[in-house]
């Protein structure tokens, strides 16, 4: 397995070279730069500009240079947010993403496959009844329509929560978007959980099982939890990638410092350090969620080799 | 996790702090990510805010936005109004201690200029001599530039020619000083908040970006003992219906923009808290008259004469902005004292449909051949209700409208290529003068061949409104000076140049806590003058 590993990190490499030429050329050749604001800035300063961030070199040079910084570890500068480059912004506002993403992974994950279980056990009952709308909501409402709601309810009218923010770093500002992040999170989850469940308790050996006289929390422990768990771990990784990539209306409402809105403010405002910056960052991020749900599918089903 | 173990234990020791002195902060919604710290950099209003705290020009402004002393406790005009000559404070420094003089000012200037600073603003101060040539590379000298510091008191600066609003563009960022010690010591980075250091009323200690930068009051500041708030908090927040409710929560002292539909809210249910007045700057839209069925004047009148203007303020935004007959924006400084209005401007809406459908006949269009013109808006809910308004306005008129969205880089890229019939612009005035609008219609400048038409994307051009500007540039008595630039805005609004639309209204929403909060064009309301009771 570790050498299924090594041969997949490796293969990143092209993978990711290929798609950071293609991002940066796709984005060289969208209308607008940069420095197309609401105002025009005189010829003069704008070739001045041109000249700071090599933009009057032909677009192949551009490439070059751009790649051979990469390769000494340098993002570049910021076009548009000059009082840091890339990499700072990167450092700054990651470890925030990070810490929320993962948090509301870890929290949806547990609720998710906890309320997929216990609305698989009672199916068609009172529980199952009550989970399935709890899904409902956390799938239909959009996340800036439930974010400006809790807002208002535990932020304005309730003033139990912060309603934004991240002056003091209490963890009780994270509560409000974390939730957010997570539901719609928990809510597939329990959706795959359950269906997956359901079909597992169906199945031959949980039936011979308590026909054993097994206990039926046993046979759920023993038996059930283990296969029932595959589907919901192939979307693990995809949804941790969601989670990820996914937090910029939260940032935006909640006023938050992650890494996420830099990635669509800087796509509009065309600037290209970080939108590439990024796009590296979240590149390596779904190559590495995908290695490692690979080999934790593998060891949660056995039937799985790699060559 | 570090980063927010550091942010979080930062956090908590500046509240114990906080609670243990009674410092006052204001919580200050700021609305986007400053680009950078440094006044050379910088280009927005939220940016201003910040840079405006904690470094101070030669002059500044006093609660009203208007200039007043700043740094330069006097100075004086020469009679020509081309030399002025600043005397700075006794005792003015950096809040590392070090003394703020003229060579500072020197030296800012000329890095404003040098080409390797790339400061996208540098054009307003062009009134400086050889400023211009030396931001073209014309000019290698930087000692040619028209700034000298005759000693550590005395700045002397040259003009190109007389400018009336010169005192009022020495208030901008862009001709703030920066600490000349530490700019050639860090370069670039002496902007970073490790480095950086105030001769303003505040002095930065933190930037989060994302989510705020954070400022102390500054013991070296000449004024600090009238210094009312200890700590400010700038915030970043885009979403404005997330701000208006954090501010209903009573995170935020100050709001500085709300969505328009929730104004009558906002009346009803916090009277005398939402502050909207006219803010110096005109919304209108632009007409290709390079090529195209717009080269006809016939069709330009047709057009702006229909636009029913004073339903957009009050129902279509609901925030009551101003219907614009005119280009200058009411009551710009250097300026005469009756606005312009045109005739039809008080004819009844129903004769000025027949006369502009007879206008259309005249041109050849009609209800049998329509005119069919697309009009371009960059994308935000504010601006396609106008366009959506605006074409069903043209339509009994036989104009047929193409709603063409994009977003702002590309709605622009597109403008000054001149690749539009009919765009949206806006402008907010730089300085208080009627030049800085005028400016927006004259004929470009042929450059290596290509002529440069600046932000006039209609590219309207007409010989005696470029001459009437040029002669009033000249001109030293600001009374007559100020009637040449009326004729000119005449002219252009008589030629249907561009269809002004309505006049800007800044959006301010301010706690009871809050006192000095004094409403004014610009929106500019240095923290300085504010004070806040818990």
């Amino acid at each position: 397995m570790l050498a299924y590993a090594f041969r997949r990190v490796l293969s990143a490499i092209p993978i990711a070279l290929i798609a950071v030429t293609v991002c940066f050329f796709i984005l060289r050749l969208a209308p607008g730069g940069p420095f197309d604001g609401e105002r025009a800035l005189p010829p003069t300063v704008l070739a001045n500009l041109r000249a700071h961030y090599n933009l009057d070199q032909p677009l192949f040079m551009q490439y070059f240079i751009y790649i051979g910084r990469l390769f000494q570890g340098d993002l570049g500068p910021s076009m548009v947010i000059d009082g840091f480059n890339v990499s700072d912004l990167i450092r700054i506002g990651f470890p925030f993403t990070l810490t929320m993403a993962m948090t509301a992974f870890v929290i949806a994950t547990i609720i998710g496959v906890i309320a997929g279980m216990v609305a698989a056990v009672n199916q068609n009952k009172w529980p199952d009844y009550v989970l399935v709308l709890a899904v409902m909501l956390g799938v239909v409402v959009p996340n800036f329509l439930m974010a400006a709601l809790l807002q208002l309810w535990f932020g304005v009218y309730l003033k139990w929560l912060p309603a934004g923010g991240w002056v003091n770093g209490s963890w009780l500002h994270l509560v409000l978007p974390v939730t957010v992040l997570a539901w719609p999170h928990a809510a597939r989850i329990s959706r795959l959980m359950r269906g997956s469940m359901i079909e597992v308790l169906g199945t031959n050996y949980v039936r011979t099982a308590r026909s054993k006289g097994i206990g039926e929390r046993l046979v759920l422990a023993r038996h059930a939890i283990k296969p029932a768990l595959i589907p919901v771990v192939s979307y693990l990784g995809p949804g941790l990638s969601y989670l990820l990539t996914g937090s910029l209306a939260v940032e935006q409402i909640f006023g938050l410092p992650g890494i996420g809105k830099y990635f669509v403010t800087a796509a509009l405002n065309r600037d290209y350090g970080i939108v590439l910056g990024t796009t590296i960052l979240y590149m390596f991020i779904i190559l590495a969620l995908n290695l490692i749900v690979d080999l934790v599918y593998a060891w949660l089903d056995p039937k799985v080799r790699y060559r | 996790m570090q980063t927010l173990t550091a942010v979080a234990t930062a956090g908590a020791v500046a509240l114990m702090m906080s609670t243990s002195v009674m410092a006052a902060t204001l919580q200050l919604h700021n609305g986007g990510d400053p680009k950078s710290l440094d006044p050379h950099k910088v280009s927005g209003d939220w940016e201003n805010r910040v840079v405006g705290d904690f470094i101070e020009g030669l002059l500044t402004e006093n609660a009203k936005a208007e200039a007043i002393p700043g740094q330069a406790e006097s100075w004086e005009i020469s009679e020509d109004g081309t030399v002025y000559t600043f005397h700075l404070r006794d005792g003015i420094q950096w809040s590392d201690g070090t003394p703020v003089t003229a060579g500072d000012f020197e030296f800012a200037f000329r890095r404003l200029f040098d080409p390797k600073t790339a400061a996208g603003y540098a054009y307003l101060q062009f009134p400086i001599k050889n400023s211009e040539a030396i931001n073209s590379g014309e000019i290698t000298d930087l000692t040619q530039l028209g700034v000298k510091a005759i000693d550590d008191k005395t700045l002397e600066i040259t003009l190109n020619a007389s400018t009336p609003f010169f005192l009022d563009a020495l208030t901008h960022y862009t001709a703030y000083p920066v600490p000349k010690h530490l700019v050639e010591k860090f370069g670039d980075d002496w902007a970073k908040v490790a480095n950086i250091v105030s001769n303003g009323p505040y002095s930065i200690k933190e930037w989060l970006p994302g989510s705020y930068v954070r400022s102390e009051k500054s013991e070296t500041y000449y004024d600090a003992a009238n210094v009312q708030i200890d700590e400010v908090f700038y915030h970043v927040l885009e979403d404005q219906a997330a701000a208006l409710n954090r501010y209903r929560a009573g995170e935020f002292d100050i709001l500085t923009d709300f969505p328009a539909d929730q104004y009558q809210w906002l009346q009803d249910n916090l009277p005398g808290q939402a502050h909207v007045v006219p803010f110096l700057g005109v919304y209108y839209y632009v007409m290709n008259q390079e090529k195209g069925p717009l080269t006809d004047i016939r069709i330009r009148e047709a057009l702006s004469t229909t636009v029913v203007r004073e339903v957009i303020g009050p129902d279509i935004l609901g925030t009551g902005e101003l219907p614009a007959y005119g280009w200058v924006p009411p009551g710009t400084n250097n300026y005469v004292p009756d606005a312009y209005h045109p005739a039809w401007a008080d004819q009844p809406y129903e004769e000025r449909v027949e006369h502009a459908k007879q206008l259309m006949a005249d041109a050849g269009y009609g209800p049998d051949k329509p005119l069919t013109l697309q009009l371009r808006y960059n994308t935000n809910d504010n601006h396609q209700r106008i366009a959506v308004a605006l074409a069903a306005m043209w339509e009994p008129i036989g104009i047929k409208i193409e709603l063409f969205n994009a977003e702002t880089a590309v709605h622009y890229d597109a403008l000054r290529a001149g690749d539009f019939e009919i765009g949206r612009a806006g402008w907010l005035l730089d300085y208080s003068d009627p030049s800085n609008t005028l400016d927006l219609l004259k004929t470009g400048v042929e450059q290596n061949g290509v002529v440069n038409w600046g932000n006039n994307y209609g590219r309207y051009s007409n010989e005696e409104f470029d001459n009437l500007l040029v002669e009033a540039s000249t001109e030293l008595d600001l009374v007559k000076r100020g009637e040449l630039l009326a004729q000119a805005e005449q002219i252009s609004m008589d030629e249907f140049g561009a269809i002004p639309i309505y006049w800007y209204v800044s959006k301010d929403v301010v706690s009871p806590k809050i006192t000095g909060f004094e409403e004014n064009a610009k929106n500019i309301f240095r923290t300085r003058w504010l004070s806040k009771s818990e």
